[in-house]
């Protein structure tokens, strides 16, 4: 039992505890309208395009969590819309005019971050560091949680009938586009309130991950989006223990935690898991096998 | 003319490109209707300007005496997509998707209660589907899917039901069936439009034929319209209708 509760005796502990725990669930819950509408490639552009708004915060306003929210969301905006007005003015793919976007501006993120005022740790940027949780941060992940959570479930219902079939959601008067607009907003703001604690590169595991488990376990949109929060809350409080205990990095454990449940899911779900149907299939084999026998 | 869906001179254009040019077009409320022609006659873009996701270079549509054009009544209108536009492998069960029609009559934050539960199962009994309620949609037949969505529109109480071809990929009985549940819809007092390109079972499924290339060829009561004349002029070619030969 100590074993399980010494490590939050220590107050930087409790910190990264409560932002972990709520950041985990908000990741996972926002991460299941991702999974469904296949937007995880987007997410990883976006987190890689916060880099030269967030260095150009640094330049101009100096290195502060407000800074670097508006620099990250200005940057991870522009890529996303200025992504979508080059596929729709010329024959590239969206993903391909995304993708183009985001690596240039991950570029020029990386030499911006020469010229900042502050130093810009670029592997603090990339992994987070949990256990260094100030005041501030914890008010964003409180602010961000809060503002997600509320958006998603007062907006689910259009939401999931836009992810599901658009064309259907226009004949509703549901304006698709704008949905889909803030659920781009969403996915940024979420990544900047988790840069303390996993680093940008590692926010993507705890947004994708726990839908991407869920995914393979259910058929219910619903429970889609509240075990995936679940299951992100679980997986950062699981990652964060063994992380002190085995004297790990923190954001990389909890990512870790959070893969070895999908690959479980993955391999053994009762449903979809592979194990699962290769099984289930063989039976069904011996079964018409001994229906022919008995001819 | 006020009752039923009224079209008048409605030109909608691709890249100014008219696909259909000034339509002018009135059906009753009650009847099923079958909208053919030609690849590239307008079939699918008509269905879509009715169900408002394309706008109107010309004319309106209005239905009940009610134009269409803006503030579109929510879910008096389902518009049934063609099979290759949904994603089968969403975590959803024919239960859920029924579900989902009674979505615009509840909003943003109206519980779901039992005269909405009452609402999926008469829609799930009258297509034919409870004994398949719990299946995720990838897990049914080419026809069941069919009727799921309709079952959902159903829930969602609409007016108008517009299909992009339903009757693709479909079995002698698969046809059949959906053919009864269409039936069931019109009986109930619901317009039913279906984009469909099968001569051969037109008479038997609808009662009303609308002949389209690019522009209105003829529309009217299955007997008095789909006759060889009409065929003739909207498809360009004359069929062997064993008549005169």
């Amino acid at each position: 039992m100590n074993l399980l509760l010494d490590p939050f005796h220590y107050e930087f502990m409790q910190r990264a505890l409560v932002v972990c725990v709520l950041l985990g669930f908000t990741n996972g819950f926002l991460g299941s309208f991702v999974v469904l509408r296949r937007l995880a490639l987007l997410a990883d552009a976006l987190s890689h395009s916060l880099l030269p708004g967030i260095a150009t915060a640094a330049i101009f306003l100096g290195l502060s969590t407000p800074a670097m929210l508006v620099g990250g969301l200005l940057a991870a905006l522009i890529v996303a819309v200025g992504g979508q007005l080059i596929s729709r003015s010329s024959r590239l793919k969206d993903e391909t005019a995304i993708a183009s976007l985001y690596i240039v501006a991950f570029a020029l993120g990386i030499i911006l971050i020469k010229y900042a005022r502050v130093k810009v740790d670029l592997s603090h940027f990339l992994f987070g560091n949990i256990l260094a949780v100030g005041d501030v941060d914890l008010w964003l992940a409180y602010g961000v949680s809060a503002v997600t959570l509320l958006s998603l479930l007062a907006l689910q219902r259009p939401l999931l009938i836009s992810l599901f079939e658009p064309s259907v959601a226009k004949t509703l008067g549901i304006r698709v586009e704008a949905l889909l607009l803030w659920l781009t907003v969403l996915i940024v703001l979420v990544m900047v309130a988790s840069l303390q604690t996993v680093g940008v590169l590692l926010s993507l595991g705890m947004l994708i991950l726990p839908a991407a488990t869920i995914y393979l376990l259910t058929d219910s949109y619903q429970f889609m989006l509240w075990a995936s929060g679940a299951l992100g809350a679980v997986g950062a409080l699981v990652g964060l223990w063994l992380s002190f205990c085995l004297n790990i990095p923190s954001g990389p454990t909890i990512v870790l935690v959070l893969g070895l449940a999908f690959v479980l899911a993955y391999l053994f779900g009762p449903k979809y898991g592979i194990v699962s149907r290769a099984r289930r299939t063989r039976h069904l084999h011996q079964e018409s096998l001994a229906r022919w026998s008995e001819h | 003319m006020n009752t039923g869906l009224c079209i008048e001179d409605v030109t909608v254009s691709y890249h100014r490109v008219p696909a259909i040019h000034h339509l002018t077009l009135s059906v009753p409320a009650g009847r099923c209707v079958a909208v053919m022609g030609p690849n590239g006659a307008g079939k699918t873009t008509l269905l879509k300007a009715i169900a408002g996701l394309l706008p109107l270079e010309t004319g309106r549509i209005a239905y009940n005496g009610r134009s269409l054009g803006s503030g579109r009544e929510r879910g008096t209108i389902a518009y049934v997509p063609q099979r290759e536009a949904i994603d089968w492998d969403f975590p959803i069960t024919v239960r859920g998707l029924v579900e989902m029609g009674r979505f615009p009559a509840l909003g943003m934050w109206k519980a779901f209660g039992s005269s909405d539960g009452a609402a999926v199962d008469g829609a799930l009994d009258a297509m034919d589907l409870g004994a398949f309620a719990d299946r995720q949609i990838s897990k049914l037949s080419g026809g069941q899917q069919q009727r799921a969505f309709l079952a959902r529109a159903w829930a969602q109480q609409s007016d108008i039901y517009l299909l992009d071809e339903p009757f693709t990929g479909l079995d002698r009985n698969a046809r059949l069936a959906f053919a009864e549940c269409l039936h069931r819809l019109r009986a109930d007092g619901k317009l039913v439009l279906a984009s469909h390109h099968d001569h051969s079972d037109v008479a038997e499924v609808f009662d009303e034929v609308v002949l389209l290339n690019g522009e209105l060829v003829a529309a009217g009561s299955t007997a008095d319209t789909f006759v060889a004349d009409n065929i003739e002029r909207a498809f360009g070619t004359r069929i062997f209708t064993g008549e005169g030969a």
